[in-house]
């Protein structure tokens, strides 16, 4: 009985911290949701909508897929990384009493983001070159343009997210690691727009990587830039950026109000 | 000329009154002890004068800024050392004081550093991950960060809390003689009242919020009939009115 009530005590312990955290509560039935969403859209568009001839170039657009989605989960994890080590090292206390502004700091987040992407993506891009003889730089310059507006996607998110760390403290961190791949359905990496339910459709017209992996496919499937599709992602992508901004300092004044900088690391 | 000015300062949470209409100030060149016991206020109203917490009422002017519209400038002439605030564990004792010193655009910052290190022991540390350290170490390199822009007010809370009894004298003395060779004013917590008697020119008590009383450190022993700070302090905690 002793035996039970000791690991009734451990038991009860992780009890009391997923009824007081909903980020916590709500990964556990979120990453098998994730999975079954993002596979079932997928096996729909590989059994259905795959014309013949045509499975080598969507193989293709699948690598791709794969590869420049990273970019998005690299630059997000980047930014929020970075910043979540300073709150496990309990050093926001002295960065926020020092002269360093908040763009300041984003811009330092950003530049790691940014150079922690290109590090991680160079193996990935090798391997791909060598096993599967991708190269995901064939079609030429305009790769940078889809780059670019990827990197630009994973920053807002990440913005979206160090808001809400500021909001819940350390206790949201597991928003840092579900959110971007919580996209990721509606991102229309893995197949095109068509595949979703037209009720989803909106909401993935509202991101940029729909756009972008859409411009993607056709580049890829018939060789012809869609400039159309480039020009809604960056305008999508700029308007995001605003918006991720001006949360993000609107939650850094009600932290500076409700004393959550004090105590974001507890 | 003021360090600090406040001016009926107060902070208000949903259910707390943290802070209650609280003013004093503080001149360059001096010490002032901020006292109380725990929930106090005192974290609060240092919390406030570093810029991260902002006022329900009342205004706070730094080294001639006012914290509600340029705190920066403010900021970038102070610093702040805390035992309850770390520096990054897996930076080196060096990397971490040259973090800081970019963030405070120290000049000629290797010079600054050896000199730091130096002056708080921490030579033999310099290369050793800060994480390693023992919290009396720690304590040190958290000083020698707080010192290195030369800062013309200290916000000191609780310095010598982890340190051995001869590293806190040393420590004190390093805190009188950068006083006496700077001008600058210095904002200590502490519960150390033997320390508080020894830095400080005058202490703020404060109480649930509020200023419970204020004078130099004989004042307060002189109007309370006690022995000494320690006794002034129980007094002041443990008697009803405030």
């Amino acid at each position: 009985m002793r035996y039970a009530r000791r690991v009734w005590g451990l038991v009860y312990r992780h009890l009391c911290m997923y009824r007081r955290s909903w980020p916590r509560l709500a990964e556990i039935a979120y990453w098998p949701t994730l999975e079954l969403l993002i596979w079932g859209f997928t096996a729909n568009f590989f059994s259905h909508d795959i014309h013949a001839g045509s499975p080598i170039l969507a193989g293709a657009a699948l690598i791709g897929g794969v590869l420049l989605w990273e970019i998005v989960l690299r630059a997000q994890i980047g930014v929020t990384l970075s910043f979540m080590e300073e709150i496990w090292s309990r050093n926001l206390g002295h960065l926020f009493v020092s002269p360093l502004r908040p763009a300041e700091m984003l811009l330092a987040l950003l530049a790691v983001s940014a150079v922690r992407t290109l590090i991680g993506l160079l193996p990935a891009t090798i391997i791909a070159f060598l096993l599967y003889h991708y190269d995901l730089f064939a079609p030429g310059p305009v790769m940078v343009l889809f780059f670019l507006n990827l990197l630009v996607m994973g920053w807002w998110v990440a913005l979206g997210i160090v808001s809400l760390l500021f909001r819940y403290g350390a206790g949201a961190e597991a928003l840092a690691w579900t959110i971007a791949f919580g996209i990721t359905p509606v991102a229309c990496v893995f197949y095109p727009l068509a595949s979703l339910p037209y009720w989803l459709q909106p909401v993935a017209q509202a991101l940029p990587a729909a756009h972008i992996f859409e411009g993607l496919r056709a580049l890829l499937l018939s060789g012809h830039t869609e400039w159309g599709q480039l020009a809604i992602a960056t305008g999508l992508n700029s308007a995001w950026m605003l918006a991720a901004i001006a949360v993000f300092g609107a939650e850094f004044r009600l932290a500076r109000i409700r004393g959550a900088l004090i105590s974001i690391g507890e | 000329m003021e360090a600090i000015r406040v001016e009926n300062l107060t902070k208000r949470y949903p259910e707390t009154l943290a802070v209650d209409d609280l003013s004093f100030s503080l001149a360059r060149g001096r010490i002032l002890g901020l006292l109380g016991g725990n929930g106090a206020g005192k974290t609060t109203t240092i919390s406030m004068l570093l810029g991260l917490l902002v006022p329900t009422s009342g205004r706070i002017t730094v080294l001639g800024h006012d914290m509600a519209t340029h705190r920066f400038a403010a900021l970038a002439r102070m610093n702040f050392s805390s035992p309850y605030i770390s520096l990054p564990a897996r930076l080196t004792v060096r990397e971490n004081l040259e973090v800081y010193g970019h963030l405070y655009n120290v000049p000629k910052l290797k010079a600054r550093i050896g000199q730091l290190a130096e002056q708080f022991k921490l030579t033999a540390l310099l290369n050793r991950a800060a994480g390693e350290l023992s919290a009396g170490q720690k304590t040190r390199v958290a000083l020698a960060k707080s010192f290195l822009n030369q800062p013309e007010l200290l916000l000191l809370d609780e310095p010598t809390a982890s340190l051995d009894p001869d590293t806190g004298d040393y420590v004190r003395t390093a805190l009188e003689d950068y006083r006496r060779e700077t001008n600058a004013a210095i904002l200590l917590a502490s519960h150390n009242m033997a320390e508080v008697e020894r830095l400080c020119d005058e202490v703020v008590m404060m109480k649930q919020g509020r200023m419970a009383d204020r004078g130099t450190p004989a004042e307060l022993i002189a109007r309370y009939g006690r022995e000494d700070m320690e006794d002034v302090f129980l007094h002041i905690a443990r008697s009803e009115a405030l």
